[in-house]
């Protein structure tokens, strides 16, 4: 079965840095803001790295865990994931670098949960981090260049969260998750995400709810990230007409955290976005009892594009409870 | 869920892009680059007393030069990207896209960055300009003689 259940799995503590345009967005408060996309570094991806480690930095100084960290689960969307390990070299904690895309703190929060949950270790750092202009290079053009965007297009936000995940009791549990299948539906439109990623989100969610027995009101609000605005249209629509699943309780982190005055088109897309709008918004509005993250994740590269492939795609579920 | 029924839900839901209206605003700022680089050349011809001929050399001169330095400065790309292909079809888009190749892979050293990367976006338009322009002339000596 592809769904597991943990007894034992908490989620410690949280600490985010988001971008200079993010900050200005609809979630105004996050714990560090940057001013400007180098953050006092002379290239991009040295920026990159330095919002990592100072995010692992200030977890381990918050909750004086300097010692007692047992790995660190996380990735980015660079080459080689050089990011991560670049940023992991300045700490003595084992690292396991994931990939999945947008859909990999979701994979590190998954895999730390099974750790801790199986007792082989206690505690766990999860993170993950994306930079717009990382990105842009990375899969779309040299980032002063100014391609025209078509409205299908999604933002790559800039940001880094990390979480400290144990199996000592608090306030947030990691109850349940699914680990989704690679599933391509025939898309190969690499500016047009939300239509990629949208069936693997599908596929996820209604083996969630199948193997756990549960109905979608059974969450008090199911977190998708990040199919953007026309995404979340098109998972609405193919819900209710191939499940007869009507999703009141939906909000993706894709729309969550630009404001339409800032155009971004779709809305915001990277690895980051899910984890920014999780513990910056949600967890912060105590009527959100019973969380579904169903984070989603475009497996391509810009030479699959080039060649005309099409796109597969993967999404992890996972259940969180928040207790009063 | 069936591939086909999803293809043609994706279509039905995501929004057409208004391709009249990206036209208009294409041939527009086109156009008014046409017209600014007219009135430099002609600028040149009475001012500097520069013959006819060689005044265009200089406008096309002037205006890769100022799209590089936009670029450089940073607010170029804005102005391309809303501009639709209004910016990147006359001369003012292959110096952009040199200059910003150029801009981005500088870190990556002389060789393997700026090197290899400065015609990333270019390379296709001298390719082609090439062949086309190979075919053409052919084509102009048989029709000409």
């Amino acid at each position: 079965m592809a769904s597991l259940k943990f007894d034992n799995v908490y989620i410690k503590d949280s600490f985010s840095i988001a971008g200079p345009l993010e900050s200005e967005g609809k979630i105004r408060k996050y714990d560090l803001t940057m001013d400007d996309y180098y953050y006092q570094e002379k290239t991009f991806l040295d920026a990159e790295i330095r919002m990592q480690k100072v995010v692992i930095d200030n977890l381990l100084y918050k909750n004086k865990m300097a010692k007692k960290i047992d790995v660190l689960i996380g990735g980015d969307l660079s080459n080689q994931m050089t990011i991560t390990s670049f940023s992991a070299k300045n700490f003595e904690i084992p690292l396991l670098g994931v990939y999945s895309a947008c859909a990999t703190f979701a994979e590190s929060l998954l895999l730390a949960a099974t750790m801790i949950d199986g007792g082989k270790m206690k505690n766990a750092i999860t993170m993950t981090s994306s930079h717009n202009l990382n990105a842009e290079r990375q899969f779309r053009f040299p980032i002063e260049y100014g391609a025209p965007k078509n409205g299908t297009t999604t933002f790559t936000a800039t940001g880094a969260v990390g979480a400290i995940i144990t199996n000592e009791e608090s306030k947030i549990k990691i109850e349940a998750a699914t680990i989704g299948n690679v599933v391509d539906f025939d898309q190969k439109d690499a500016s047009h995400m939300g239509a990629v990623m949208t069936p693997a989100a599908i596929e996820v969610f209604i083996k969630h709810l199948n193997d756990l027995k549960r109905n979608a009101e059974y969450y008090d609000v199911i977190l998708t990230g990040d199919l953007g605005a026309i995404g979340s249209t098109i998972l609405k629509e193919c819900l209710k007409t191939n499940y007869g699943i009507n999703l009141k309780n939906h909000m993706d982190a894709g729309c969550e955290i630009f404001l339409e005055s800032q155009e971004v088109y779709s809305g915001s897309s990277g690895p980051v976005t899910l984890p920014l709008v999780l513990f910056n918004k949600i967890l912060k509005n105590p009527k959100y009892k019973r969380i579904l993250l169903i984070a989603t994740g475009s497996l391509h590269s810009k030479d699959t594009t080039n060649q005309k492939k099409s796109i597969p795609s993967i999404a992890h579920a996972i259940s969180l409870e928040v207790k009063a | 869920m069936d591939k086909d029924e999803y293809k043609k839900l994706v279509k039905q839901l995501t929004p057409k892009e208004n391709k009249g209206k990206n036209a208009i605003i294409a041939f527009l700022v086109g156009g008014a680059i046409g017209v600014i680089a007219e009135g430099i050349a002609n600028l040149l011809v009475h001012c500097f007393a520069i013959a006819k001929t060689e005044s265009y050399l200089w406008t096309c001169l002037i205006v890769i030069f100022v799209a590089s330095l936009f670029t450089a400065l940073g607010f170029f790309d804005n102005w391309v990207s809303k501009t639709k292909a209004g910016l990147i079809l006359p001369t003012t888009g292959f110096a952009h896209s040199v200059t910003s190749a150029g801009l981005d892979y500088k870190r990556d050293g002389l060789i393997t960055g700026i090197g290899a990367n400065l015609f990333k976006l270019a390379g296709s338009v001298i390719l082609y300009g090439i062949i086309g322009a190979f075919f053409f002339s052919i084509l102009g000596v048989i029709i000409y003689g």
